[in-house]
């Protein structure tokens, strides 16, 4: 799918490109670990200044969703999924995202999700999500 | 607690034609409606001391801003105490709360607002996000997800109110069929005739929840108000109309996606901000504008401004009666951006002045209606004012 790509800030390579190595990371207060996203230079829970990285299972609920039908720019193929994921480590961690690798009026809210990544241009890995696999 | 905004009071309020391609510049447009405000209050152009605006000058998208203050101020050689074009504050009303502080503070006494859009002739389609090489800014963790749209960007709270509440897209069509129903009596109004239930149920998805007829149609059109110091405003050509209570609260986090609660958005803390200054209660409006750039930032406003309670929106507004126009809250009463067009907020807020000043014609509400309440934003955005002409 055409994509406009996010323009990688200093801050920002730990979310944009750390999905190479398949996981999620993001920043953590030292502190009181506190995960910060989308990336800044203090902890909005303690005011901490010092920052290091975590790395999430990557798992987390469909918080809610919509699929979407308009083919806003040339060339956009619909129907497909777009949602809020919350991630299992922290309440308000969440990531606008595609739910992909399922058919879109499948997508229910609540459903278990985990991360894929999708590689862009410029080593850019997108976090997207599909449905958790069952283990039998 | 001091509430200066109540030593402010809307004073004038004018639309230029609002229309779909025009073919007029967004200055054209402004001038025009600020002339007629201006006149409107019974002022002349050297009374204005202050000028306002939100956002200010944009180049994108195309059309959603197209003139800033400082252009205006030259088109009409304003001499000015203060002046402010600012994108970043609490919702369209920014610009009117800003006027507020401004007039309170002693810098002016006539302050004159505006709002334009020339979106029909510049795009000829919804405005949309990540038209560049590469997105930076505040949309840049929703558009490379092809979350392009304010459209995507909103069904994804109404799809989790419908999941939290039980609300239906049959109850969410009311807000669309109430504006056209007002539309009908309104001669500016871009979509006039009727809407059944069955078409709307019929008609296209954009996002789901949200179909075609959720989403408000692009103008091109401008709309001006006068917010005079109380003291300033006696003499004038018509009754004041006092701003009672402002709302512009913002508590949780400032992000279409990361707000605590996703079935309503940063409008709930506004609203509850606007209640605490001032005596009067929701069951005391008289009439209600409410920003209905979607559908569902409607239905929300009504609950969080304490209509109904959190939740019951659908069920409060199911079969239409209670905010039509002989209903127990007159909804949107010159068809709303739904059918009347996108004029941001500020179409609405000049429907209020009409009603207030009983000008609404076909369309006015019964009564002699002395309280409104006003409301603006969706998303992160929001403002909410309510405005009386009882002295």
């Amino acid at each position: 799918m055409t994509r406009t790509l996010p323009v990688v800030n200093e801050d920002e390579v730990l979310f944009w490109k750390g999905g190479a190595d398949g996981k999620l990371h993001f920043p953590q207060c030292r502190q009181c670990q506190y995960i910060v996203h989308p990336p800044a230079p203090v902890c909005p829970q303690c005011y901490g200044r010092e920052l290091g990285e975590t790395t999430v299972s990557g798992e987390g609920t469909v918080a809610t969703f919509t699929i979407n039908y308009q083919p806003w720019v040339p060339d956009m193929q619909v129907p497909f999924t777009i949602a809020i994921v919350a991630l299992n480590e922290q309440d308000d961690l969440r990531l606008m995202t595609n739910i992909v690798n399922i058919p879109p009026e499948k997508v229910e809210i609540g459903m278990r999700v985990s991360v894929v990544f999708e590689v862009c241009d410029e080593d850019i890995y997108l976090p997207l999500f599909e449905p958790m696999k069952v283990s039998v | 607690m001091i509430v200066g905004e109540k030593m402010t009071a809307i004073t004038g309020s004018a639309q230029s034609a609002v229309g779909r391609r025009l073919g007029r510049s967004g200055l054209d447009l402004t001038v025009e409606a600020c002339l007629a405000a201006i006149a409107d209050a019974g002022l002349e152009v050297k009374d204005i001391d202050g000028l306002s605006t939100w956002p200010g000058f944009a180049e994108q998208p195309p059309g959603f801003s197209p003139v800033g203050a400082p252009e205006l101020k030259e088109a009409l050689r304003l001499k000015l105490n203060w002046h402010a074009g600012v994108s970043e504050a609490p919702g369209q009303f920014g610009s009117i709360f800003n006027a507020v502080g401004a007039i309170t503070a002693g810098f002016c006494r006539h302050v004159l607002c505006f709002r334009v859009l020339t979106e029909s002739s510049s795009a000829g389609k919804a405005s949309v996000m990540g038209q560049g090489e590469r997105v930076d800014g505040w949309s840049k963790y929703m558009v490379p997800f092809n979350a392009l749209s304010a459209a995507n960007w909103t069904a994804l709270f109404a799809q989790k109110h419908f999941d939290c509440y039980g609300t239906t897209r049959e109850q969410l069509a009311q807000i669309a069929i109430n504006g056209r129903k007002n539309a009908a009596l309104n001669p500016k109004a871009i979509y006039r005739d009727p809407l059944s239930l069955d078409e709307y149920m019929e008609s296209r998805m954009i996002s789901s929840p949200l179909c075609l007829y959720d989403c408000d149609v692009p103008v091109d059109g401008a709309t001006a108000v006068i917010v005079s110091h109380i003291d300033a405003a006696a003499d004038l050509r018509r009754p004041p109309l006092r701003i009672e209570a402002i709302g512009s609260a913002h508590n949780s986090r400032y992000s279409w996606f990361q707000f605590d609660d996703l079935a309503t958005q940063a409008l709930r803390d506004a609203a509850q901000m606007m209640w605490q200054r001032t005596d009067l209660k929701p069951a005391d409006v008289d009439v209600a504008e409410l920003y209905d750039g979607f559908s569902f930032i409607c239905l929300d406003w009504l609950e969080q401004l304490g209509f109904c309670p959190v939740g019951e929106g659908g069920r409060f507004i199911e079969g239409g009666e209670r905010i039509a126009l002989d209903g127990e809250l007159p909804l949107n009463t010159n068809g709303g951006h739904l059918s009347a067009g996108r004029t941001h907020g500020f179409g609405l807020l000049h429907e209020a002045c009409v009603q207030l000043w009983g000008e609404g014609g076909a369309r006015q509400v019964g009564g002699d209606p002395k309280v409104a309440a006003v409301a603006a934003g969706g998303g992160p955005l929001g403002g909410c004012m309510l405005l009386t002409s009882s002295q």
